[in-house]
């Protein structure tokens, strides 16, 4: 099962390799990826340092063009695909039909993994990837019980890679306009969600507030301790009662599903954050690969080390994790 | 003239509601009418086969085009087989709401709809969908007119025949999907033992901020727009994108009424100059926004 980590940046990226990732996924610095957060990705130069700099540790980059194209950027979309191929990535992740025919047909060589915003969660989606794009790999959304996670692998034309560790999307990837409701920008669209441009934070008769596009998404008393305000995990009003009625901040973390996961033929494992720091890539990485290389040399006696853990709270939104879907009680 | 289209019911009502509803929906000056469980398996009111014999009524019954829509988050197993047996009906066009069943009507060569859950929003998507067989298109909700008149371009610069194009026009606008059943959540309960609560909630339950803006609405699985989409001050501009249908979704009460409101826009009364509700995704603006000067863009 191999690891594939994120990198926003030529330090992550580096810090991914040093610590082991089989694969490294990265973005342009554009709107053509789902991370298109101000000042993140890698620009042309430090693309090819970075890959040559993989490559020379036998790791792949695989370069995500996974947002839906725009008609008007219809080219911004096509060249980054061009530019995907000429600088020799292992794999183009992508979810739009649109922007899989042209990489299938004008780059039959370059291998193509469906990505999470594809919103395949079936193995019958996943054959029309295949039957038309000659996709190579899927990347299952973050809504499948583990159980579903079986079935669907066990079915699929394809490899499946799913989400092991990072932010939990509580939508269905690709399936959400929450974002551009609000803001007028969405993942699909624009590669953001709850953009950093709209999030005001205020103090309002000694409240902290965060508030998107000027709707309240959360107010924390002295004390609490304040995320930032993705729309989904704010605290609204249902049925007369406040809490989290979408989702708590927490974050996904299945390091003791590694045997299941494994045995269920998973080919790849993804931690998520292109847009964390260096330090979270570098910890999160060195974590993981010890938890599956020590599965490996012993699968019988797999257990998850406690710094491990302490080292991934740490690292975790809210400082809270979760098995999310995999675990259907979270559903 | 512009043609109406009655999106599936999105809620889950009980089954003499669903027959009350669409006994009267039958008499309506609707030309299309889609019909099915579109949102959680479990919303069992109606059987597939219920659905396919009241598609064949409603046939029967009123001069409109029945669809059959399909499920959007396709997850279980059972759920995949049924949407295959939907997707070979043989009589009843399909609307497509995930790839499966964009799969499975490719594979038997049958034309279909693109629902508005399918990521379409370019020409050389479109050009994807339609050589699998797409006949029309209803865009992702927050596709602005500008997005669907450029992607509608592309697609006439690629030399491909355009679809009918199908704009959700009026309704809470659906929004997103989860795995998670917020409906349930909402009540406490986990979504294997929901006791399919959402049934009380007629249309769903509304989501505030802690100050009382209305921002969503809860139904089950999905999340949809608080604010009503209201797309009928700006139907000139409607007609003027090229659109063909606008597709107008179910509510709990007052359906005739918005049904007579678009019908006399569509023969030819004056299109109001503004209306309740929201519009913003159509000016290429956040959703949730209106915009006043609707029916000027």
């Amino acid at each position: 099962m191999q690891l594939v980590c994120p990198a926003g940046s030529l330090p992550a990226l580096k810090a991914a390799v040093r610590q082991g990732a089989d694969a490294v996924y990265v973005g342009f610095r554009d709107d053509t990826n789902a991370r298109h957060f101000a000042g993140l990705n890698l620009n042309d130069q430090q693309l090819e340092n970075g890959i040559a700099y993989a490559h020379q540790h036998n790791t792949h980059i695989y370069i995500a063009v996974n947002t839906y194209a725009q008609p008007d950027g219809w080219q911004r979309w096509q060249r980054a695909v061009d530019q995907a191929a000429d600088l020799g990535v292992n794999a183009l992740i992508a979810a739009d039909p649109g922007v899989l025919a042209y990489a299938s047909k004008h780059h039959p060589q370059l291998n193509l993994h469906l990505s999470v915003q594809g919103s395949a969660t079936n193995a019958a989606a996943l054959a029309f990837y295949q039957d038309r794009y000659n996709i190579k790999r899927a990347v299952l959304p973050r809504v499948l019980s583990l159980a579903q996670v079986k079935h669907v692998a066990s079915q699929s034309p394809v490899p499946i890679e799913v989400f092991a560790f990072g932010s939990l999307c509580i939508m269905a990837e690709g399936r959400c306009h929450l974002s551009s409701y609000l803001t007028g920008e969405s993942p699909n669209l624009c590669g953001v969600c709850s953009p950093a441009k709209a999030v005001r934070w205020n103090n309002e008769d000694g409240e902290l507030t965060s508030r998107l596009n000027d709707v309240l998404i959360d107010r924390y008393s002295e004390g609490e301790s304040a995320g930032y305000p993705t729309l989904c995990k704010g605290r609204f009003m249902v049925n007369g009662q406040r809490f989290h009625a979408l989702e708590e901040p927490t974050s996904l973390d299945t390091m003791d599903l590694i045997p299941e996961l494994v045995k269920i033929g998973v080919s790849a494992v993804k931690i998520e954050g292109r847009q964390r720091s260096p330090a979270y890539v570098e910890q999160v990485t060195r974590v993981w690969r010890a938890a599956l290389d020590s599965y490996r040399q012993a699968p019988e006696r797999y257990q998850v080390e406690p710094i491990w853990r302490q080292t991934l709270a740490g690292l975790s939104e809210g400082s809270q994790t979760t098995l999310g879907a995999y675990h259907r009680a979270w559903q | 003239m512009m043609k109406l289209s009655l999106g599936p019911v999105l809620f889950f009502w009980e089954r003499d509601t669903l027959m009350q509803f669409y006994a009267e929906m039958a008499e309506q000056p609707l030309d299309i009418i889609y019909l099915g469980e579109t949102i959680c398996s479990k919303r069992r009111s109606l059987s597939l086969d219920d659905w396919l014999g009241l598609a064949g009524d409603m046939q029967q019954q009123s001069n409109a085009q029945v669809v059959l829509s399909g499920l959007t988050l396709v997850e279980a197993a059972s759920e995949l087989s049924s949407l295959k047996r939907m997707c070979e009906n043989g009589d009843f066009l399909v609307e497509a709401n995930d790839m499966s069943a964009v799969h499975y009507l490719s594979q038997r060569k049958v034309p279909f709809v693109g629902g508005p859950a399918l990521n379409i929003y370019n020409g050389y998507t479109l050009s994807e969908f339609i050589d699998a067989g797409m006949m029309r298109w209803s865009p992702p909700v927050e596709c602005s007119a500008k997005i669907i008149a450029a992607a509608l371009n592309q697609l006439d610069e690629l030399g491909v025949a355009r679809p009918e194009v199908e704009v959700f026009a009026y309704g809470h606008l659906p929004l997103a999907y989860s795995a998670r059943c917020f409906t349930a959540r909402s009540e406490n309960r986990p979504k294997d033992d929901c006791d399919l609560c959402c049934i009380k909630y007629e249309e769903g339950i509304p989501l505030l901020s802690q100050e009382g803006q209305a921002l969503f609405t809860i139904n089950g699985i999905q999340t949809m727009s608080a604010e009503i989409n209201n797309l009928l001050a700006d139907f000139p501009s409607l007609q003027a994108s090229g659109v063909d249908i606008a597709r107008l979704s179910p509510r709990a009460q007052g359906m005739n009424e918005v049904i007579a409101a678009w019908h006399n826009v569509r023969q030819g009364e004056l299109a109001p100059l503004a209306v309740q509700g929201c519009n913003g995704y159509w000016h290429s603006r956040p959703g949730m926004v209106s915009v006043e000067e609707a029916g000027l863009c």
